[in-house]
């Protein structure tokens, strides 16, 4: 607008010392470096957004190749049904199933806190609360969504787990029950807000419809609302899994590194994500297997997320009720 | 002929009742939960740190003396931090919506580009830390530097600002476009001139919101390579760093050492959460200030 502005300004000025040719050439000449910005910007911009897709490619192509590099020397049985994880030392071994265990049970504990209380959240939210009292808890719950996950280990380590040894106590310093419940706390505004949205949109004439055949409020919920929305409802619960399987400073800190295959929950397990953090801070020499394990567990841990993203993106796609 | 044995419905609507009012109180409380924790969260971290936050602990470096120790390192790294992450995720970020909302034609590339980026999202931390470690640090031979954390970041926060500037760029009306081509605009100055100014609170916002996140972020910067203890102040992008959840995290592992190293990780966890919520602040500020409605 401002180049258009000022090319008139120039053109009332100047017309009584310029003669028409010369106001054409001039004219023709900003317009071809226009023209040239104008071809231009779509292939700089192609270029930028392109970015995005070799991010994933390097993510993919860096992970691949070291893993296959560590498959030549573990081989891939040995990984993916070994249980005894002993990556220093004279008889290394490499069996990923000590951290696959602990993730799993660090994510079925925190999804055991998030999936009730974050799905009752939701339903209180989008069924009961009036106006007054949602515009009031929303935010509240977005600043627990936006709490860094450091905090919540730092609250895990020094807080919860002091608690539960009053309970269990037996409970060791660091172990797997403290930090999923802390990761279950720290996914309940995700599972609650993804959940609302998918009963948000439920339409009012089916609630009004249950209501009018003389439901209560709650058969209402329960057997119109939630079935409704049930396809947002799962994908924010997988949405919730992926996260708890990602997560790594709450388990870093307070699960500790103990490396051993077992379902005890009051014991220090080591999670995936704990064990690349505790080799790339070590300082792996390059080259070694213990580099490479590195990669074939954060491969594993990069197919587990990608697989569970793309379930939820395919239950919300697929199951989604139209209104 | 009776339809409905009214005796029956009678019989059951008390516990249909009690059902409906013990929901009502289990969700209530359910609710209550997140925010009971939330409060407990911010009053023992409060005052965990009472009595630990001065202008000394803000100015002075690190020290493994609790006394002395203080986050101006950590300050100063996040501050170099944001100074790469902004500008890289801001162009990254903002190029990459204008390409797909006002040049892509919808087909494969567009469609392939969409769900990359909503793919990327749900990436783990930790996992772009990897990528750092092995492109920027090892790959380039940067080391654990300034830059190399700094586009780490930017690639990790990269999706929230391309969701971010879409939406800012779609909400914009089509009769704007229209008037200035009408007026004989090409099509990149309509968007230099028209779309990008009506879009700036939007992008702004999500570009705020993406920094918070950056500052907020532990296991990248974890991965790459970043020492626990790190006493000269970074002075320049090749330069190493420290950041305040990476103090946060070296303190919390090492309370079980020194106790006052857990009042440490206190105080500069209310720092950084005073940080993120003034940030945060910012942003809805500007939401709710300069979006206008069309």
């Amino acid at each position: 607008m401002k180049g258009v502005l000022s090319l008139e300004k120039d053109v009332t000025r100047e017309s009584n010392t310029l003669s028409v040719r010369e106001m054409i050439a001039k004219n023709k000449r900003s317009v071809s470096t226009a023209s040239v910005l104008e071809g231009l910007m779509p292939k700089i911009l192609l270029t930028i957004a392109i970015i995005s897709i070799l991010t994933t490619i390097g993510i993919v192509l860096t992970l691949l190749t070291e893993t296959i590099a560590f498959f030549r020397e573990v081989s891939f049985v040995e990984f993916f049904t070994g249980t005894v994880l002993k990556p220093l030392g004279e008889s290394a071994q490499f069996g990923v199933l000590p951290l696959l265990t602990a993730t799993i049970i660090s994510s079925a504990i925190a999804m055991f806190v998030a999936i009730p209380i974050g799905l009752m959240t939701a339903v209180y939210l989008s069924e009961y609360a009036s106006d007054r009292v949602r515009k009031l808890l929303k935010p509240m719950l977005e600043i627990l969504a936006g709490i860094p996950t450091i905090v919540y280990g730092f609250f895990a380590f020094t807080f919860v787990t002091p608690l539960l040894t009053k309970l269990i106590p037996t409970l060791e310093p660091t172990n797997i029950l403290s930090p999923g419940i802390v990761m279950g706390i720290m996914i309940i505004p995700m599972v609650a807000s993804l959940s609302e949205d998918a009963m948000s949109s439920v339409p009012n004439a089916m609630r009004e419809g249950a209501l009018g055949l003389g439901s209560t409020k709650f058969e209402v919920t329960w057997k119109v609302v939630v079935p409704a929305a049930i396809s947002g409802i799962v994908a924010s619960f997988v949405l919730g899994i992926s996260r708890a399987i990602g997560e790594t400073m709450i388990v870093t800190i307070a699960s500790g590194s103990n490396k051993v295959f077992t379902f005890d929950i009051t014991q220090s397990m080591q999670t995936m994500t704990a064990y690349i953090v505790e080799v790339t801070g070590g300082d792996a020499p390059a080259g070694s297997t213990l580099y490479y394990s590195l990669y074939a567990v954060a491969m594993t841990l990069f197919v587990f997320t990608l697989v569970m993203n793309l379930i939820a993106q395919y239950i919300s796609r697929k199951f989604r009720e139209e209104y | 002929m009776k339809y409905v044995d009214t005796n029956q419905v009678q019989k059951k609507m008390t516990s249909r009742l009690l059902t409906n009012r013990i929901a009502k109180t289990l969700f209530l409380l359910a609710t209550l939960f997140g925010l009971l924790v939330l409060v407990v969260l911010i009053y023992r971290v409060v005052a965990q740190s009472l009595g630990w936050i001065d202008f000394d602990f803000l100015n002075n470096r690190l020290s493994t003396n609790a006394e002395r120790a203080g986050i101006k390192g950590a300050i100063m790294g996040t501050l170099w931090l944001m100074l790469v992450v902004a500008p890289v995720t801001l162009i990254l970020g903002v190029g990459t919506a204008i390409y797909l909302e006002e040049y892509a034609k919808k087909g494969r590339l567009q469609a392939f580009i969409q769900m990359n980026i909503s793919n990327l999202a749900g990436v783990p931390s930790i996992v772009f830390g990897i990528l750092g470690l092995t492109i920027f640090v090892r790959g380039l031979n940067l080391g654990a530097v300034v830059l190399a954390g700094g586009f780490t970041m930017a690639l990790l926060v990269l999706p929230v600002v391309v969701v971010a500037s879409q939406e800012a760029i779609r909400a914009v009306p089509q009769f704007l476009r229209e008037a200035s081509y009408g007026m004989g605009a090409t099509k990149w100055q309509t968007i230099k001139n028209v779309v990008l100014p009506a879009a700036l609170p939007g992008i702004l916002t999500g570009v705020i919101l993406a920094l918070s996140r950056a500052i907020g972020e532990t296991a990248p910067l974890v991965v790459i390579g970043i020492p626990a203890f790190i006493i000269p102040l970074p002075d320049g992008l090749l330069d190493k760093f420290t950041v305040m959840p990476l103090q946060i995290y070296y303190w919390t592992i090492d309370s079980a050492l020194v106790d006052e190293y857990a009042n440490l990780a206190a105080a500069t966890i209310v720092v950084l959460l005073l940080v993120l919520f003034i940030m945060n602040s910012i942003a809805v500020l500007i939401r709710n200030k300069f979006q206008r409605r069309f």
